[in-house]
């Protein structure tokens, strides 16, 4: 398999990443992948593990504009879309533009926020567009969010709806370092202050060629067959609430295909399926039981279903 | 806590398992104590609601405590834990406790086996047909359950379907097999003792009640088949054991005092001679009810001086034996003294009311004295009835003079009571009158509820004399059976009662169907299939010829099943046959793909587990993806199929 020219920048990205983010190889790249594939990326865990220095070293290292929202329950929408405002000189109004209008948009602990300001939000993800006081006002192009979020059963949290959850496409969680990736954080004194110096590794409009060759990653009859018999078992298992639905199918796959991607690969495999199918599938399938699936259910369902 | 490491049951499975669980051990719930049956529904109960509520299975050392509980009280049931019954109560405790601790995949095997093994011990109790189709119907859940195991969650249909095949499949081979194995006569091991407890049929004794118990009963004693014409049926005695002494409450057979080697008993025979061939249950005694009077008797069965005739062994297995008889006999005409005392023996100082009436009937010629005690009988106020009244110590006196009501064994038992009293040498005969003709199969039917007793009596130049005083009460129970005998609204059993027509029919296709399984399926013995080999062109056949019969035919067997399903393996792609063939290979020597593995996953394991095969592996793996799951070309398809061939040199090299 000959090694394609535009690995090279991914795995620039990879490795410029991984020195700021320690001991979270798999999770960065499938946060990269999320955004090869044009989703947006939710991250769920305890406070302090580096849910936003994720975020924020992604951003630097595309390239890409951004800006930061920190949600709290008194937060109205309009603090995220924009205000108009009346300019005496010209006597007439003026929109300011709210954070919403950048690249890449990092929401901070999202389930803090009212249901409301949740669904603008979501709202704006979903359309690509803003539309305030009858006016539409389209987003920059490429538009990312990348949500954080603290674990629901925290006081003080509005959890996000399963409707609302089937719009990202990859939750990840990042879990505590490993001993020597933590060794290396206390060494280094933490790398947040060094974050506005780190230089970009794509220069601008660089980004959007990639998305366009990950979602031409070809996946042959029998990955498609691979991933609908995966598919199926989800809906015939009988832990789950229900199974994934048909977006669910389509996230999976354009997930597995920014995977094969950053991988250097022309084609999907049953791995790269396997790969991001917890990330894909977690927060879409409930258990009986009432939590989402953990990564061992995941791991039974593939267990479950043979290559083809 | 490696224990802990073992893979996990599927919940999904569980329910399956309790199925395994409830069908192979609840056909024993009639053979044991009800409190272990009812242990084990409870067990099963508690564990589907367990299993219902997704609640952890119960710790460890109650589940100890309930096992050794349970033992103890089967090894105070049964006085042991040796033995048939008291190990399979041990089984099917087994079976009840072990889904509460059903936590691995490896217990959900466990039961299975043991499911399995459930299975064989019901024959130890029936061999008939129900048992037959319910065992089979367990064995198809047995392999249903072995497929939901392994093969995870699918729809029942398929599941099921699966495991029917499955089982077609070792059709051929099951039918070979029991057609050409070399077959030992008797059991291949040794029963217990208790194997054969718990047989129904005629005793050695009569006491009150005993025959009228026996009537109840609708099961078959044994069946006949007539070689040419049948008697009619008022001559249909079957001869069981002989009763000739009397101790004022029972009759019981002598025949161990008097039972001595003597020359065979002089038969005088006038009419015809039929022959038939009966196939008699199992009633662990040894006589055999011939037709009176056997003139030739089956191999290695002997006629005891009273005429019974007697196997060597008790018939403890449903046996076939040919016989000869004559219906119109002269039989002892010079009979031993030690007989004839014993025909004449009475308990002193019983029943003085009937001995007076016998004392007066003294001097008359004895066959007079017989005719008068019939006439009595025939004239006087006598009934015949199942449900006679209780009589006293006086029974013979109580009978005759106060009661007035019974049937067979009164009746036998009066009779001889009196002859004896006036000097007359008789006995009582017990053993069954009549049967039922079989229209679907021909073979005459005869059941516990025809059992019956009569009498015999010893006339000088004529020897020993039927009499059946039931006969001068009721005519109807000689000439038409007890249904017809019996008066209105009586209990008999529903079976021997029946009268709806179509019912009627279906139990005699019933009882054909079930003679014909006995006879070709339980009693296929050495001789039948020698039988069968020589009409297939083996003639005396030995242990060898089977052996390699049994060998080519399953050769055979197997070739077709190997043709049938090949044309199913065909249809993989030369990719996919190469690749699989790769990993069957590695599978052999240590390394197994999981079905679920993909081709460069399974690689980077292979490079992990064994080094030296980490790049061939790696570039098949390669070969493959781009084959299967990319635009692949012919080139990568040679070098796929290269490495399946290069692989087992590099193995050689490193080992």
């Amino acid at each position: 398999m000959p090694a394609t020219n535009n690995a090279s920048p991914v795995n620039r990205i990879l490795a410029a990443a991984n020195s700021v983010i320690l001991g979270k190889s798999n999770q960065t790249r499938l946060a990269l992948c999320c955004l090869l594939a044009r989703g947006h990326l939710l991250i769920e865990d305890l406070p302090g593990v580096g849910k936003t220095t994720l975020a924020h070293t992604l951003a630097r290292l595309l390239g890409l504009q951004f800006a930061r929202i920190q949600f709290t329950s008194d937060m109205l929408p309009a603090d995220i879309l924009g205000v108009s405002i009346f300019d005496r000189e010209r006597s007439s109004f003026r929109f300011l533009p709210g954070p919403v209008f950048s690249q890449v948009l990092l929401a901070d602990e999202i389930n803090r926020a009212t249901p409301k300001t949740q669904s603008a939000l979501l709202e704006a993800m979903e359309e690509g567009q803003v539309t305030t006081e009858g006016e539409t006002r389209p987003l920059p192009e490429p538009f990312f969010v990348i949500a954080t979020q603290n674990p629901s059963n925290q006081i003080g949290t509005f959890p996000l709806p399963e409707s609302q959850l089937d719009r990202f496409l990859l939750r990840l969680d990042l879990g505590y370092p490993d001993r020597d990736a933590e060794r290396a954080l206390l060494e280094s004194g933490g790398s947040r202050e060094q974050l506005p110096a780190l230089p970009a590794c794509l220069g601008d409009g660089e980004f959007a060629p990639l998305q366009r060759q990950a979602a031409a990653v070809y996946a042959s009859p029998a990955l498609l067959d691979y991933l609908q018999l995966l598919i199926e078992a989800s809906r015939r298992e009988q832990r789950f609430v229900h199974g994934l639905s048909p977006r669910a199918a389509l996230s999976l796959l354009a997930a597995a295909r920014a995977w094969a991607f950053t991988d250097g690969r022309q084609m999907v495999l049953p791995e790269d399926v396997q790969a991001v199918l917890p990330a894909v599938a977690r927060h879409r399938l409930r258990l009986i039981s009432g939590s989402h699936a953990d990564a061992e259910d995941i791991a039974a369902l593939i267990r479950s279903v043979p290559l083809p | 806590m490696r224990l802990r490491q073992r893979p996990p049951i599927d919940q999904g499975a569980v329910p399956w398992l309790l199925a395994v669980a409830l069908a192979t051990a609840s056909p024993h719930a009639e053979n044991l104590p009800p409190w272990l049956s009812l242990l084990f529904a409870a067990a099963l109960l508690w564990r589907a609601w367990l299993w219902r509520q997704r609640r952890p299975l119960p710790p460890r050392w109650g589940l100890a405590l309930l096992v050794l509980g349970a033992l103890a009280g089967i090894a105070w049931h049964y006085r042991s834990l040796l033995g048939r019954d008291s190990g399979v109560a041990m089984l099917v405790l087994f079976m009840a406790l072990k889904p509460l601790e059903m936590n691995t995949r490896r217990d959900a095997l466990v039961v299975v086996m043991l499911g399995f093994f459930l299975l064989l011990t019901h024959y130890f109790y029936s061999q008939s047909i129900p048992t037959g189709i319910w065992l089979l119907a367990s064995c198809t859940l047995l392999t249903a359950a072995l497929i939901r195991l392994h093969g995870g969650a699918q729809p029942l249909a398929d599941i099921v379907r699966q495991a029917g095949l499955l089982l077609l499949q070792a059709l051929p081979f099951m039918l070979i097999l029991y057609l050409l194995f070399p077959r030992v006569s008797g059991p291949l091991w040794g029963l217990p003792q208790d194997a054969h407890a718990g047989r129904s049929g005629l005793s050695s004794e009569m006491a009150p009640g005993s025959i009228s118990s026996l009537i109840l009963s609708g099961a078959i004693a044994f069946r006949s088949q007539f070689a040419g014409e049948m008697p009619e049926r008022a001559d249909l005695y079957w001869r069981g054991p002989v009763l000739d002494s009397y101790d004022g409450l029972t009759w019981r057979s002598s025949a161990q005092q008097t039972g001595r080697p003597r020359s065979a008993p002089a038969i005088e025979s006038k009419g015809a001679q039929y022959s038939y061939t009966s196939i008699i249950e199992a009633h662990n005694q040894r006589w055999l009810l011939a037709l009176d009077l056997a003139t030739s008797l089956p191999a290695g069965a002997t006629q005891a001086p009273t005429l019974e005739v007697l196997a060597r062994e008790p018939v403890r297995t449903r046996s076939r034996f040919s016989f000869t008889s004559s219906v119109d006999y002269h039989v002892s005409r010079v009979e031993a003294a030690a007989i004839l005392q014993q025909a004449l023996t009475l308990p002193e100082a019983l029943n003085p009311r009937a001995r007076a009436l016998a004392d007066r009937w003294r001097s008359r010629p004895p066959a007079r004295i017989a005719d008068a005690v019939l006439s009595m009988f025939r004239n006087e106020d006598f009934h015949y009835t199942l449900q006679p009244p209780l009589l006293g110590v006086n029974a013979i006196d109580d009978f005759l003079f106060g009661t007035r009501r019974g049937f067979c064994e009164h009746y036998a038992s009066a009779f001889v009571f009196l002859m004896r009293a006036a000097g007359v040498p008789a006995r009582v005969v017990a053993g069954y009158q009549g049967g039922e003709v079989n229209p679907v199969d021909g073979y005459l039917i005869v059941r516990q509820s025809d059992a019956h007793a009569w009498a015999e009596v010893w006339l000088a130049g004529e020897g020993w004399v039927r009499y059946d005083p039931t006969a001068a009460v009721a005519p109807s129970r000689i000439e038409h059976g007890i249904v017809a005998a019996l008066p209105e609204g009586e209990p008999l059993p529903g079976i021997v009662g029946l009268d709806v027509d179509w019912l009627r029919q279906l139990r005699y296709r019933w009882e054909a169907a079930n003679n014909a399984w006995n006879q070709w399926v339980l009693g296929y013995n050495p001789q039948r299939q020698r039988e069968i080999l020589s009409r297939f062109g083996i003639p005396n056949a030995d242990w060898q010829s089977m052996s390699a019969s049994l060998a080519i035919l399953c050769g055979v067997a197997l070739l077709l099943v190997t043709v049938w399903t090949l044309p199913r393996r065909r249809r993989a792609d030369p990719a996919q046959r190469a690749w699989n063939r790769y990993c069957t290979a590695l599978a052999r020597r240590g390394v197994t793909r999981a079905a679920w593995e993909g081709p460069l996953d399974f690689a980077r394991r292979v490079a992990v587990e064994r080094p030296h095969l980490a790049a061939l592996t790696s570039e098949a793996a390669r070969c493959y993806a781009g084959l299967r799951y990319g635009q692949g070309n012919s080139e990568q398809l040679l070098v796929l199929q290269e490495c399946v061939h290069r692989l087992p040199a590099r193995w050689r090299k490193n080992a």
